[in-house]
C-alpha cells in the first residue's frame, strides 16, 4: 500500500489541509473530502467536462488530475463564483434566463470553462462560443441555449 | 479510488528526478501533465509500482529563441503556452498553428509538450509536426544524456528510443530555411476529438522561385508519424502547380501510408482525407513561402 501524503490547497480563497493517499483524484478530494459537491463527475477520463475547476486561474479537468498535484495550488469550484446565495454570478444569471441548462448535471463544467474564456474573449464570435465549449458535454439542451446564454453574458458584461 | 495504489515521488530538481528514475526506472511511470497518463491509470490500463511527478521540475518549463534562430523548449512547457507565446509564432510558425488543434483548452492547460512527444500517440499532432520540423530531442540520464532526431525517437505505437532510466528534457527545433512556407491539416468528427488523418506541411522555393525542398508528415495513418518522401520527392524542382500537387497528393495517400479502418473511418476514406488534405496543406504553404517576408 501508497502511504498518505499533505496537501494544502486553496479552495475558492479558503485553505484546507488533508494527508491523502497519492491516486486520490481531485475530483474527488473536491466532493469526498471538502464536500464541495457542486463539481460533478461524469466520464473520469477526461472526456466530457463536466469536472471543470479552475487550477491557478485556468480551466482543468480535476478528474485527470491527483489531489497532491494540487499541493500549494489554488483552485477555483463552481461555489466560489456566486457572490452569494441571493447574487448569482453574471454568467449563472444568463443560463437561467436563456434556458442554458435542463437537468443541469454539465453546467458547473461549461461555467468554469466560460468564466476565463469570456475574461479572455469579451467579444466572442459563436463559432469561438462554440470551439470554447468543445471539451464539454451537454445531453439536454442542444448547445444552442448555452451559446445563446455566453452571448447575453457578454453582452451584459460590454455594457456595464 | 480509480487508480490502482502507487508509491509517489515530486523531485523539485531534474538532478533529483533522473537518481529516482536510476533507481526505479523500470518501476516507474513519469508523469508529466497527465493528460494521457491518468486516464489511463484510472482505467487501470497502467498499475506502475511509482509515478514519478514532474511537475515540481521547474528548470525544464522553458520557452526561449536559440542563438540560430530556432526554438528551445522545456519538456514541461505547457501547450498552452505555445499557443500564447509570441516567440512560437516567430520562430516555428507551423507549431503555432498546429497547438490549437490538441484536444480542448482544459487539456492544453496541463498538457506538456514533454508529455505529448513521451507518449507517442500516432494520432497525436505534437509528434507529426516534431518530425516535419527536423525537432531534436535531448534525453538525459544520471550522468549522461544523449540527443536524438525526432524521426529516429518514434520507433512504434506508443513506443521510442526512451530506456527506462532516460528522461525526455528537451526540444530543439532547428530554424526554418528562408522562404518557407507551413500548413498544418487536420479533420476531425468534432473540434477536439483525435485526428482520422493530419498533415504537417512545408514548402522551400529556391532562388527561381521553384520548390526546393518539401516535407509532408502525417498523423493517424500509422503506427508513428509518416513521411511521404516519395511525394516530396516529386515536389523537388517543380513549380508547386495544380498538376505538380495533385501528383504528390495522389503519391502520398496512394503508396505512403498504410491507414488502418477504424470505427470512424475506413482504409479508404481515410487515404481520400489524405489525399484532400495534402493537396490543402500544399497549396497554403506554397502561397505562403512565394508571400514569406524573407
Amino acid at each position: 500500500m501508497s502511504g498518505t501524503y499533505k496537501v494544502a490547497v486553496t479552495v475558492n480563497g479558503q485553505a484546507h489541509e488533508r494527508d491523502v493517499e497519492p491516486r486520490l483524484l481531485l475530483s474527488d478530494f473536491l466532493r469526498h473530502e471538502l464536500n464541495l459537491t457542486g463539481t460533478h463527475v461524469g466520464c473520469e477520463h477526461g472526456v466530457c467536462g463536466a469536472c471543470t475547476v479552475l487550477f491557478d486561474g485556468e480551466p482543468v479537468r480535476s478528474c485527470i488530475l491527483l489531489a497532491v498535484q494540487a499541493d500549494g495550488h489554488a483552485v477555483t469550484t463552481v461555489e466560489g463564483l456566486a457572490q452569494g446565495p441571493e447574487q448569482l454570478h453574471p454568467l449563472q444569471e444568463a443560463f437561467w434566463e436563456c434556458h442554458g441548462l435542463q437537468c443541469g448535471f454539465c453546467t458547473p463544467g461549461f461555467l468554469m470553462t466560460l468564466v476565463p474564456f469570456l475574461e479572455e474573449n469579451p467579444d466572442p464570435s459563436e463559432a469561438e462560443i462554440r470551439q470554447a465549449i468543445s471539451g464539454n458535454l451537454c445531453r439536454c439542451t442542444g448547445y444552442q441555449h448555452i451559446v445563446d446564454a455566453v452571448q447575453q453574458a457578454a453582452a451584459k458584461r460590454r455594457a456595464s | 479510488m480509480k487508480p490502482a495504489p502507487f508509491e509517489y515521488q515530486a523531485p523539485k530538481s531534474l538532478e533529483a528526478a533522473l537518481d529516482v528514475l536510476a533507481r526505479h526506472g523500470g518501476d516507474a511511470k513519469v508523469l508529466a501533465g497527465g493528460q494521457s497518463l491518468i486516464p489511463v491509470l484510472n482505467f487501470r490500463l497502467a498499475q506502475p509500482a511509482l509515478l514519478v511527478d514532474l511537475n515540481r521540475v521547474s528548470e525544464l518549463d522553458f520557452l526561449r529563441r536559440s542563438e540560430d534562430g530556432g526554438l528551445r523548449i522545456g519538456a514541461l512547457t505547457r501547450q498552452r503556452r505555445l499557443e500564447r507565446d509570441a516567440v512560437v509564432k516567430e520562430a516555428a510558425p507551423l507549431l503555432a498553428e498546429t497547438v490549437p488543434w490538441i484536444a480542448h483548452p482544459q487539456i492544453r492547460n496541463r498538457g506538456t509538450v514533454g508529455g505529448s512527444l513521451a507518449h507517442a500517440d500516432p494520432a497525436a499532432e505534437l509528434p507529426a509536426v516534431a518530425v516535419a520540423l527536423r525537432a531534436r530531442f535531448r534525453l538525459a540520464k544520471a550522468g549522461g544524456e544523449r540527443w536524438v532526431d525526432a524521426k529516429e525517437f518514434f520507433a512504434g505505437l506508443f513506443t521510442t528510443a526512451l530506456e527506462p532510466d532516460e528522461l525526455l528534457t528537451e526540444i530543439a527545433l532547428p530554424p526554418l530555411p528562408a522562404r518557407t512556407g507551413w500548413s498544418f491539416q487536420e479533420i476531425a468528427r468534432r473540434h477536439g476529438d483525435y485526428a482520422m488523418v493530419g498533415v504537417a506541411a512545408l514548402v522551400t522555393l529556391g532562388d527561381d522561385g521553384r520548390c526546393r525542398e518539401a516535407r509532408l508528415v502525417y498523423l493517424s495513418v500509422g503506427d508513428r508519424p509518416v513521411e511521404a518522401r516519395g511525394a516530396a520527392a516529386l515536389l523537388a524542382g517543380s513549380d508547386l502547380g495544380p498538376d505538380a500537387i495533385a501528383a504528390a497528393a495522389d503519391k502520398a495517400s496512394r503508396d505512403e501510408m498504410n491507414p488502418r479502418t477504424d470505427v470512424h473511418a475506413t482504409t479508404e476514406f481515410k487515404r481520400h482525407l489524405a489525399r484532400v488534405l495534402t493537396g490543402r496543406a500544399l497549396r497554403t504553404a506554397a502561397e505562403r513561402a512565394r508571400n514569406g517576408r524573407s
